[in-house]
């Protein structure tokens, strides 16, 4: 974990700084400039952030949802304290996606919030933690909570592909890899960064990714301290 | 032999229901209260067919959160939940209940419609395929996906005001397409054009009743 830590001090510092500071210009010469992306601008330094935080809010859903079927299977209570630690994490930082994405959008679209697919999905994803909260703090045998909060947090997994695949068509979207965006039409946006950009990028993702595993542990960690402190004490 | 124990626990449901009217006589109540209440809300504009659509999925949104937890936290109130437990096995229980609720469903949105229909001027069906099929296709989600979560909260302490908050995540997708649907049928678009809706309201149906079958098990047995 100290090396994981290390790994998440160097990688996003480096990430802040270059997404900072490095020039962008319409024609980049050398390895040191990243390219203007039309219609962004400045606004793209935005993308070293918010993908990130966005992406590690699935990854952290995910994780919960993996850990709460394996509390499923052997019913061993240290798979629902890191269930519900990653979707704790999970939380943090779906927070810090909704608030992040608000800001590019109010400055690249014109309104903090406009309902397209992605923003959609961001906010049920938001009330399906709520209620998963809301659930395991309304039941009180530590068995109980984690056996129906597992359920429940696969049972909200099990609405994903909807918001993947369906919303899109309801609604018109704004993010890249919408319906109608000329760009692309997979589900996957296209990536218009080159050379130092895109290494800056997939640093930052690293970096993110690897500050979820590191806090993730120490949130393990602390959960099992309490969870025998709580045993003790009883 | 296990359709036959399904059967008899579905006509014990449907024969204390009707002895009781303990939930039908709310639900129904309670549509009829939310109705007049959107009509005080919308009387004097001449609401859009996209407004109509929405208000006419929300009165059944929650009409069904107040009522459908009712399958199962009674039991737990009648302290008969152990009983069916030692019974039968889990899967029967989650069918037999699944159709109790599906009928539930099914008789909450036809009193919404024929209210609807009677009391809006403006709600005028033109598309009746397109209405049937998004009404029946729509209950049976909405039944799908509320009976396991009405196993799940009948062990909570905090029954009543959970169970809407634990059921609109894992709802939203069916809503909107089912607002959008209804839309469609007001404004008299031919059942290709809401074909990709209907698509999306089978593949919910699926998937969700086949999930909760999967995890019934987790939840009914301790």
């Amino acid at each position: 974990m100290k090396i994981v830590r290390a790994g998440v001090i160097i990688l996003i510092t480096v990430a802040i700084v270059l997404g900072v500071s490095i020039p962008m210009v319409p024609k980049p010469q050398s390895f040191f400039e990243y390219p203007i992306i039309p219609g962004l601008e400045e606004k793209a330094r935005n993308i070293f952030f918010h993908v990130p935080v966005a992406w590690t809010t699935v990854v952290a859903f995910l994780v919960s949802l993996w850990y709460g079927y394996r509390y499923l299977r052997t019913r061993d209570i240290q798979y629902d304290l890191k269930s519900s630690a990653s979707a704790e994490l999970g939380f943090v930082f779906c927070f810090l996606a909704t608030i992040t994405g608000a800001l590019w959008a109010k400055f690249n679209w014109g309104s903090f919030w406009n309902w397209d697919p992605r923003e959609t999905s961001i906010f049920v994803l938001l009330l399906i933690y709520g209620a998963y909260f809301a659930l395991r703090s309304a039941i009180d045998v530590e068995e109980t909570r984690a056996r129906l909060s597992a359920v429940y947090s696969i049972l909200a997994g099990l609405t994903v592909p909807f918001f993947i695949f369906a919303l899109p068509r309801l609604v018109g979207g704004l993010h890249p890899g919408s319906a109608g965006d000329a760009s692309g039409q997979t589900p996957v946006a296209q990536l218009h960064m080159r050379g130092l950009m895109l290494l800056n990028f997939f640093l930052s993702m690293i970096g993110f990714n690897l500050l979820f595993v590191w806090l993730l542990n120490l949130r393990v960690r602390i959960a099992r301290l309490e969870y025998h402190h709580s045993l003790q004490s009883m | 032999m296990k359709f036959q124990s399904t059967y008899a626990l579905v006509m014990k449901d449907v024969r204390s229901e009707l002895r009781t009217r303990y939930a039908l006589n709310a639900l129904l109540m309670f549509v009829v209260t939310s109705v007049t209440t959107v009509l005080f809300a919308l009387r004097s504009d001449n609401p859009s067919a996209q407004l109509l659509a929405g208000m006419f999925w929300v009165v059944v949104f929650f009409t069904a959160m107040s009522g459908l937890s009712r399958i199962f936290v009674s039991e737990e109130e009648r302290g008969t939940t152990l009983t069916l437990r030692l019974l039968t096995i889990p899967s029967v229980v989650f069918v037999g209940k699944l159709v109790v609720n599906c009928l539930l469903t099914l008789t909450l949105t036809a009193a919404v419609s024929v209210l609807y229909v009677w009391a809006f001027p403006g709600f005028a069906i033109v598309s009746w395929d397109v209405f049937i099929a998004t009404v029946f296709l729509g209950s049976l989600g909405f039944a799908s996906a509320s009976t396991i979560l009405a196993a799940i909260i009948a062990k909570a302490n905090v029954r009543g005001s959970l169970y809407p908050v634990l059921a609109f995540p894992v709802l939203v997708p069916l809503l909107m397409t089912v607002m959008n649907a209804t839309a469609r049928a007001l404004e008299g678009e031919t059942i290709a054009l809401a074909f990709g809706d209907l698509q999306v309201l089978v593949g919910y149906l699926l998937v969700m009743t086949a999930g909760s079958f999967l995890l019934f098990d987790y939840v009914w047995v301790e």
